[in-house]
């Protein structure tokens, strides 16, 4: 081939050299590395071709695979068009994309979900404050008001309305309080609500989710120093993607 | 240049209405120009209180809608020169009024008066909206117990919104000395510590405010009541004044200080 087009040797020299896609097999499954120099109609192509190579007929097991694309970007539509292009071979199936870029969006919503939003105020009946990310919020929350986070609710001052953590469904955030006498906790997609006793709050305390009992439970906080090493929410956001 | 309070609540019956009265007839007494406003449209009270309500023929409604002058609706009080009150409408609906409207009387009202004080009716709609527009400052009335308490909560955090020149005080009315003691009632510092404001006076329950505002006189006029005494340190305060506040225990007679100065518990 290199003799027919003589000039152009160089260049499929090099391509030789450096692949745009490499599979590597492993006992995990395949990783299929794109380089991310070339035009991506130009990988694709390339990996379609590998692909189709490679397919193996529908009796044999399936086949993890993981791509790495490098310094690529490949929004949520193109993901999505690759995954399709790859699976409609038999027998890949493909586990993950992974990229070391991420978009600015997404990066500025992650800052603001690990961030501490913090608040200086009461919340007061009728009242709804809510904030992406941890709450730190000095001030009470009275009877009637409301505090929401997606992340954790920390609050300096009593809390006496309803607090809810982790709103978007995060179960492992918490509450805690200097003083609870809360309406309702919500954490995630548990409620709990107050006795129908009249009864005393609590000091310094706070509310996590009981995996066992399936419920929440109000404890000491150095509970928290033994459940939830990973405090900070921009950790916890790495460890739960 | 005259200061416009709005006395306010949320919820109702707890003594807008007679808080108004009295502090504004005390403030009177002190030789202060006073107008009291009545703004519960449809409503009206402050008049009966006050007893001037065979002396009402037009009210606010028509002011605003063009058919008097202010100075026609100004009602001058049967006791005081220095004091007027400028009765609400009693057929129209509070839709009659509105916040400019409002604010429009209040201004002209301040360059000839001391003090204005606003009577807002019950609710958090446009009566309250009404009311509070032409308003400097505010003065939260609540009682000593839950719903009460709750509603003053969500009315303090509606009036912080709004850009008045102070932070609402808080007047306690209705306390009964001795279910605070038995823990019947919410205490005194219960309630100021969950509401978070300045408290400006504590008013005695009492069943002389009833009896005179049913014969059209204000119980401030009475100075051997103890709610008398009450709404007189509440008009100090707001004239400046630093005055402790009145104590809540009753009167025991010399047998009680005699046993209390030997240690004898009764």
């Amino acid at each position: 081939m290199s003799e027919v087009l003589g000039g152009y040797k160089e260049v499929i020299f090099l391509q030789e050299k450096k692949p745009l896609v490499t599979m590597k097999g492993s006992r995990d499954g395949l990783t299929l590395i794109i380089d991310d120099d070339v035009p991506f109609a130009e990988a694709l192509a390339e990996l379609e071709g590998k692909l189709q190579a490679a397919a193996q007929d529908k009796n044999n097991p399936e086949l993890s695979v993981n791509v790495q694309m490098g310094n690529r970007y490949l929004n949520e539509e193109k993901r999505k068009e690759l995954k399709e292009m790859i699976e409609k071979y038999h027998p890949f199936k493909v586990e993950n994309i992974e990229m070391n870029v991420i978009h600015r969006e997404e990066a500025l919503r992650w800052i603001d979900e690990s961030e501490i939003k913090i608040n200086n105020q009461i919340v007061r009946s009728g009242q709804v404050l809510k904030v992406n990310g941890d709450l730190l919020l000095v001030g009470d929350v009275n009877p009637g008001g409301k505090v929401m986070a997606t992340g954790n609710i920390y609050i300096l001052g009593n809390l006496l309305g309803i607090a809810h953590a982790g709103c978007d469904g995060d179960r492992n955030t918490f509450i805690a309080a200097s003083y609870m006498k809360p309406t309702q906790l919500r954490i995630a997609d548990y409620i709990s609500r107050a006795p129908d006793y009249e009864s005393d709050g609590v000091y310094m305390e706070c509310g996590v989710i009981d995996e066992k009992e399936d419920k929440i439970i109000i404890d000491s906080l150095k509970l928290l120093s033994r459940n939830r090493k990973d405090l900070s929410g921009f950790e916890r956001r790495m460890l739960n993607g | 240049m005259g200061e416009a309070f709005v006395i306010t609540s949320g919820k109702g019956g707890v003594g807008k209405t007679t808080t108004t009265a009295n502090v504004g007839t005390a403030l009177a007494l002190m030789e202060k120009k006073v107008c009291l406003i009545d703004t519960d449209i449809g409503l009206r009270n402050l008049d009966v209180i006050m007893g001037l309500e065979n002396r009402i023929i037009f009210d606010i409604v028509d002011v605003i809608e063009g058919r008097c002058r202010l100075n026609q609706a100004l009602i001058r009080d049967k006791r005081f020169d220095t004091l007027a009150l400028l009765p609400a409408a009693q057929t129209s609906d509070k839709s009659a009024v509105t916040e400019e409207g409002m604010k429009e009387i209040v201004s002209e009202l301040k360059r000839e008066y001391d003090y204005i004080i606003i009577d807002c009716p019950a609710g958090i709609e446009q009566g309250f909206q009404n009311a509070i527009a032409g308003a400097d400052r505010a003065i939260v009335v609540t009682n000593p117990e839950k719903s009460s308490v709750r509603d003053a909560d969500r009315i303090i955090g509606l009036l912080e919104q709004e850009d008045m020149t102070e932070a609402p005080r808080l007047i306690i009315n209705r306390i009964r000395n001795h279910m605070m003691k038995s823990g019947d009632m919410m205490d005194v510092d219960e309630i100021v510590q969950l509401l978070a404001i300045d408290l400006i006076g504590v008013v005695i329950d009492d069943e002389e405010v009833i009896k005179s505002s049913n014969n059209g006189e204000p119980v401030v006029m009475n100075p051997n009541s103890k709610a008398s005494i009450s709404y007189r340190n509440i008009a100090r305060r707001i004239l400046g004044e630093n005055v402790p506040l009145q104590s809540l225990e009753d009167e025991k007679g010399v047998l009680h200080k005699v046993k209390k100065f030997f240690g004898i518990r009764s």
